[in-house]
């Protein structure tokens, strides 16, 4: 299937309690190359391999989380056609002049049922870069610095009502469901992981009674080797490592967690599966939750489920 | 480097700790239990603590979890905080559990 309408995963803005600290961890330890700072104070990211300007972008708060996250769509044209349908859907829109977030154009806004902002845009400012153009090489000095992912790939949110949130990212906006996790009656979801590509997923969301909360922001990397090296940075920088290094049955995704200087979880992870609009959702029941998170330690670590942003 | 003993108000049970590094670090280091571990770097809130007496030094931590309120009242997240005297505190924090975490799969491995 071709894809059009959603393309991916744009953006995430994070708050950070610490902008010193924060940018230290964004730019050295987890290596992502600065971009930009605009007139709010807010610093831009990008990943190497990414081509647009910005893909993290943090915000100094006085709490940690995730101000919203938006995703890429292939037009204007779809840009205009997805608003009119999350409208018609029932949910309000705003539309952020473009030139809020540096290099990038007009965002249209909306609130899910989980309490998340989600934003689609459809224009933002491609780089120049090493891995762009004619007969580029496979990679760069910049791949080689700290933690150095090839890109932002998803996130896993909490909030309630995720099989409204489910129905939303399916039925409007073109997401397919790749897997999910059961609760103990076998019918409600604790979990549900959605793709609008043919990656394992694209975003993902947790049952959770308080809104609006961040489990982590994921960042892919090349292999499993690489997740190891990840981990070795993370302890010579003295970062607090939350679980891993280690597996998921879901995705079948090599991961760690760990977390910012500011408390947001963030994960580096690599060798996913792939997903397809016509392959049935894989189901995870909930006698092997345990598995389903954390393949190897076959529970779930307190954390999980309890600790967000 | 200067080490203060720290008491937990609810059972008694006292921490040494020194000032080089957060309370919640001292509790980890020394491989002890009482308040829970999140993610250490003042946002989460789940080690959250009420600090009845004594003085410590305080970083900056969420205010989703910690308000200007709470703050006067010796609130702090235990991450945050590096006794700077002995303290008296108590557990004010929890991690949510709001499904059950044991299962059956578990049980088989763990040999509970």
């Amino acid at each position: 299937m071709a894809m059009t309408g959603v393309l991916r995963p744009g953006h995430a803005c994070i708050r950070v309690l610490d902008m010193k600290e924060a940018t230290h961890f964004y730019g050295e330890v987890l290596g992502l190359i600065e971009t930009g700072r605009d007139s709010f104070g807010r610093v831009y990211y990008r990943a190497w391999d990414e081509i647009e300007h910005n893909s993290i972008i943090l915000r100094e708060a006085d709490s940690a989380g995730m101000d919203f996250m938006g995703f890429k769509v292939d037009s204007e044209a779809s840009l205009d056609r997805l608003e009119a349908d999350v409208r018609a859907y029932g949910i309000p829109t705003e539309r952020i002049p473009a030139g809020d977030l540096l290099q990038t154009g007009e965002r249209v806004r909306f609130q899910i049922p989980s309490g998340h902002q989600i934003e689609l845009y459809a224009e933002k400012a491609r780089l120049s870069t090493p891995q762009s153009g004619n007969n580029p090489p496979p990679w760069n000095p910049e791949a080689e610095r700290g933690i150095a992912p090839i890109r932002f790939d998803h996130a896993l949110l909490y909030g309630p009502d995720i099989e409204k949130v489910q129905d939303l990212f399916v039925n409007v906006l073109g997401f397919h469901t790749s897997e999910q996790i059961m609760l103990e009656d076998g019918k409600t979801q604790l979990a549900i992981f959605m793709a609008c590509s043919s990656k394992a997923h694209d975003i993902a969301f947790v049952r959770h009674e308080e809104p609006a909360k961040l489990h982590h922001v994921s960042f892919y990397m090349e292999s499993w080797e690489k997740v190891l090296r990840a981990a070795d940075l993370m302890s010579m920088h003295k970062i607090s490592i939350d679980m891993g290094p280690t597996r998921h049955g879901v995705t079948r995704g090599t991961t760690i967690y760990a977390f910012d200087p500011s408390g947001n979880r963030f994960e580096t992870f690599a060798g996913v599966q792939s997903s397809y609009p016509d392959h049935e959702t894989l189901t995870w029941t909930w006698d092997e939750v345990g598995t389903a998170v954390y393949y190897h330690d076959r529970q779930l670590n307190p954390a999980f489920l309890g600790v967000v942003t | 480097m200067t080490s203060h003993t720290v008491c937990f108000v609810e059972t008694g049970e006292t921490l040494a700790c020194t000032d080089d590094r957060s309370l919640l670090a001292s509790m980890e280091r020394l491989g002890r239990k009482g308040i829970p571990v999140g993610c250490r770097n003042g946002g989460c809130g789940v080690c959250k603590v009420r600090v009845i007496a004594g003085t410590c030094e305080r970083r900056v931590m969420s205010r989703a979890h910690v308000s200007h309120d709470e703050e006067r009242d010796g609130y702090a997240l235990a991450c945050r905080i590096t006794p700077s005297s002995d303290l008296a505190v108590q557990v004010v924090g929890k991690m949510i559990r709001a499904f059950p975490e044991r299962t059956g799969a578990n049980a088989e491995k763990t040999g509970e």
